[in-house]
């Protein structure tokens, strides 16, 4: 629906900023999910302003691509919306545990967890990016995931060293979850490709991040899930069955209203 | 270093600089009303350029719904006092913190009835909870219901004295 930069540096700059952005669209569109449904009034605030916060967070990554895409196009601008809400499941390159269905309140904390204790170590090393854009927006997100990681790691510990239901649930999510957070660590091409120290190569943060889930997982008295077969291809718009229903509800309105405004 | 609103106007070059920056003392945060935006640090710089009136903010939180709505009540403001060039900039870098608030904002905070935040800047110390006081009685006896509060920059707390509950601006 727009045309991808054709200098190939935009382009993976473009690639990258939608990665960013698009792993938090969706991964704060299924918290939002839980609108009204929180098992507590004060958690079921607290899980919509994660979710808050993460499409903040998409909303400045949209934006700095939208203006990327622009600079190279002198016909037809696109903004932020364009991006989020027209285009298809297989131009999203979102991580795949982030269009996880939300599940019990465990298996949600689990995806919270383990995807903002990522979200930390790389918005850490991005702001260190010689793009000042870049390393602008990780510096304002890295201060809101501090909180992410804090509140879902104490809840992690509270239903891991909690009752036997709240033990098993938790204990069930981590298990069902862990093979989504290979991916986290498989650096796509436009992460890969980087003289310029402009993105993060995430391979090189899997161990600060083990080492974190290892020490959550202790308190909690959890085991720490038994590595097997990791599902990838989300970065390369290659997704699960779950985003076409998400996509289906979240871009409804723009596709059938086009160019709709409040 | 402490903000004051006096600090920051006299750092101000003219006249007319300094008149916009009153004028916008009197723009409110839409959610916390007895704050301005200069209370709150969102107001980062003033510049008249080329007969263009620029007013540089910046977000709190990434998500802050408010944001929008600041903007456009500055603009409106702007209008009403005759400011015909106007540009509104939104400078993301360097991160906005709660070391920008004024201590006449953190005073107006506590009459409201929220607690202001305790230390200065980001560092992980907050991650420690350090005793917050109740805005209501003033005791030291609280304790942490949950981060997450009324909107992403207040947190939940509870008076264990005079048993309110009260909302805290966290360090950010």
């Amino acid at each position: 629906m727009h045309s991808e930069p054709t200098n190939t540096y935009k382009n993976y700059l473009v690639g990258y900023a939608l990665h960013l952005a698009d792993s938090s669209l969706i991964m704060g569109h299924r918290l939002s999910e839980w609108t009204g449904h929180g098992p507590m009034l004060e958690q079921d605030i607290a899980i919509t302003n994660i979710a808050l916060d993460l499409i903040g967070q998409a909303r400045n990554f949209y934006q700095y691509s939208a203006e990327i895409i622009n600079s190279e196009n002198s016909q037809k601008k696109i903004t932020e919306d364009d991006l989020a809400y027209l285009r298809d499941s297989f131009e999203y390159k979102n991580l795949l545990i982030a269009e996880l269905p939300n599940g019990d309140w465990a298996r949600t904390i689990g995806k919270i967890f383990f995807f903002s204790t990522m979200q930390f170590y790389v918005y850490q090393k991005l702001i260190q990016s010689s793009d000042q854009q870049f390393s602008a927006i990780a510096e304002k997100s890295f201060k809101e995931v501090t909180y992410h990681v804090k509140w879902s790691s104490d809840w992690v510990i509270r239903l891991g060293d909690g009752t036997e239901e709240s033990r098993n649930r938790m204990e069930t999510a981590t298990n069902c979850l862990w093979p989504y957070t290979g991916e986290m660590f498989i650096p796509s091409e436009f992460e890969l490709n980087d003289k310029n120290k402009i993105t993060v190569n995430p391979a090189g943060i899997k161990d600060d991040w083990l080492a974190k889930v290892k020490s959550v997982l202790a308190e909690a008295s959890l085991c720490l899930p038994v590595d097997a077969w990791m599902h990838s291809g989300g970065k390369n718009g290659n997704h699960t069955e779950h985003l076409g229903y998400i996509l289906a509800e979240m871009q409804f309105m723009q596709r059938t209203y086009p160019g709709l405004e409040w | 270093m402490n903000q004051t609103f006096q600090n920051i106007i006299s750092k101000s070059s003219n006249v007319e600089t300094q008149r916009v920056w009153e004028l916008l003392n009197t723009v409110t945060d839409p959610e916390i009303p007895v704050l301005s935006i200069i209370d709150l640090g969102i107001v980062r710089d003033i510049k008249i350029e080329n007969e263009t009136l620029e007013v540089i903010i910046t977000p709190t939180y990434s998500g802050c719904p408010a944001m929008d709505l600041i903007g456009m009540n500055i603009r409106k403001k702007l209008i009403e006092n005759n400011f015909e060039k106007i540009s509104i900039i939104h400078r993301l870098s360097p991160a906005w913190t709660t070391d920008w608030m004024t201590d006449e904002g953190k005073e107006k905070l506590k009459s409201y009835g929220i607690a202001p935040p305790v230390s200065k800047t980001f560092d992980s110390n907050y991650l420690k909870n350090l005793p917050v006081q109740c805005p209501k009685c003033a005791s030291i006896n609280t304790r942490l219901i949950s981060q997450f509060s009324s909107t992403s920059c207040k947190a939940l707390y509870q008076c264990e004295d005079c048993r309110e509950p009260f909302d805290y601006f966290k360090c950010h």
